[in-house]
């Protein structure tokens, strides 16, 4: 049988295994984006904390960091689907447990992103909230934050697509998401064609499409700033004039 | 004993106000009062520690000794049983409302534009209803000369304009006290006389009271009632402008004079 056969069974495999692999795909993906939606809100309130001259609330926040960033997200989908039931504590699903050692992992190494961005924020924009009398939750809600949001963009980018494909241990817990079914259809044709062509392709354009949304994500939150162009002005075919955009620091 | 010792109870008062930052110490036994609606401006070598009394005052600062009364109330600290002891963050919130603060460097916000800057305190803190910021935002915008500014972006105006904004935002809170730190420091000199005539306006058609750290020693002259000059930490030298700027007593006074007056 040469080369060119053996192709054209691959392909008539994926045919016929498609459907399952579009299932195994689409359960990445809902894993991908729930467990970032989990991730980004634990990243937010530990990063707040570890932020905070309180210890009460940095200490915690330090230790809980500390300790999911410490121990691998094996580890920890082993701990949340096989321990804790030992002392009494059962999830429902197996999805479940994956988001949530998604979330937390991803969180822990989110919420460095947002305490350094936090700290980023120009002193003078604290020092202008103190001046206004602004409340805590107040200052950071309408004024530091927003201003965070647009410099964690990047890191909270890098850390989404590490989350997907850190997804790709969930099989361990009965997960049939897309490396799972890639291993399935492996043992119909081979690894070659199953993991290095299906499964890097697939993985890949995913991860495409994530960065390219945390870019266009990125360019809104600094057209906010008064930086750069606006996210409709990127898009469109028409040719980019930079003088329609807002100009820093324009002269007197 | 640190209580308000004037009869007529000072805005400002200071009593034995120590700074410090590590072994670093800014500021000793400072004692000063500021009446309501006088303008004092503090004169002195950089690192004098002229911004860091007002830094005090908004509270940016932790002060690491004595006492700050404003309104004859403590603003940081107070004495109980012969101790400092912290006044509650409700209390000091109270009385730092009343008081609002123009930055050297502008510090608008720049996620709103100019008008949001502007109503986002006097709406959220002061709970005043959006329509009654909003036309008080306007007039103020027309009174410092932006009234077209309105919806434009912080960062697409210049230097003079944002710190126009930056004005009318403190003025927005209503402050009984405006701290104006090297407002002027930071801009082209052209746009410098613009921004102290606007001052010279607050000051000639309100009663706030203000203290002033300023390298513009006209602008001193005409608006302050008191000019104190610090060195070291210490205030050498204070009287009336006149009297400080035609015929300074102290040897340091005039030194620094001439040089600040030789690069203007």
């Amino acid at each position: 049988m040469d080369w060119l056969d053996q192709q054209q069974q691959n392909f008539d495999s994926l045919q016929n295994f498609g459907p399952r692999l579009w299932d195994g795909f689409l359960l990445t993906v809902q894993l991908t984006l729930v467990g970032a939606a989990m991730a980004f809100v634990i990243a937010v309130i530990l990063g707040l904390m570890a932020g905070s001259p309180n210890l009460w609330l940095r200490g915690p926040a330090r230790i809980i960091i500390e300790f999911f960033r410490g121990t691998s997200l094996l580890v920890q989908l082993f701990w949340v689907y096989y321990v804790l039931p030992l002392f009494g504590l059962t999830l429902e699903s197996a999805f479940t447990v994956g988001v949530i050692a998604l979330g937390v992992n991803y969180g822990a190494y989110g919420a460095e992103a947002v305490r350094a961005s936090l700290t980023s924020v120009a002193s003078g924009q604290w020092e202008a909230t103190v001046a206004l009398s602004m409340s805590w939750t107040h200052k950071i809600r309408r004024v530091i934050f927003p201003q965070a949001w647009a410099l964690m963009i990047p890191s909270l980018a890098n850390l989404l697509v590490h989350l997907m494909k850190g997804s790709a241990i969930v099989y361990i817990v009965g997960l049939n998401d897309f490396n799972f079914e890639l291993d399935q259809f492996r043992r119909v044709t081979s690894a070659w064609f199953s993991y290095a062509f299906v499964g890097l392709i697939g993985y890949f354009a995913f991860a495409l499409v994530l960065t390219q949304g945390m870019r266009l994500l990125e360019v809104r939150a600094k057209h906010r700033l008064g930086q750069g162009l606006s996210l409709r002005e990127i898009l469109s075919p028409a040719p980019k004039v930079p003088t329609s955009g807002v100009q820093p620091g324009g002269a007197s | 004993m640190p209580t308000p010792t004037d009869p007529e109870v000072p805005v400002i008062e200071f009593v034995d106000v120590e700074k410090r930052f590590g072994d670093n110490i800014v500021l000793k036994d400072l004692n000063f009062s500021v009446r309501r609606g006088e303008r004092v401006t503090l004169i002195g070598p950089s690192g004098s520690g002229k911004t860091t009394i007002l830094r005090l005052v908004m509270t940016l600062e932790e002060l690491t000794g004595g006492y700050i009364f404003v309104d004859g109330e403590p603003l940081t600290h107070r004495e109980k049983d012969g101790k400092r002891v912290a006044v509650s963050p409700k209390e000091q919130k109270k009385l730092r409302t009343r008081i609002g603060m123009v930055f050297q460097q502008f510090n608008l916000f720049p996620n709103m534009t100019v008008l949001e800057n502007i109503v986002e305190a006097p709406i959220h803190v002061l709970g005043q209803s959006k329509a009654e910021a909003t036309a008080k935002a306007h007039s103020l915008l027309e009174q410092v000369g932006l009234p077209d500014k309105a919806d434009q972006h912080p960062l697409s105006l210049s230097g003079g304009q944002q710190q126009r904004v930056a004005i009318a935002r403190a003025l927005a809170m209503d402050p009984e006290i405006l701290l104006l730190d090297e407002v002027t420091s930071a801009l082209d000199p052209e746009v410098v006389g613009d921004v102290l005539n606007i001052l010279r306006k607050v000051a000639d058609t309100t009663n706030v009271t203000m203290l002033i750290v300023t390298h513009e020693m006209s602008f001193a002259r005409d608006v302050s009632h008191k000019v104190m000059m610090f060195d070291g930490g210490r205030v050498i030298e204070e009287g009336s402008p006149e009297k400080i700027f035609s015929d300074p007593s102290q040897e340091r006074t005039k030194q620094f004079l001439s040089a600040v007056l030789r690069d203007a």
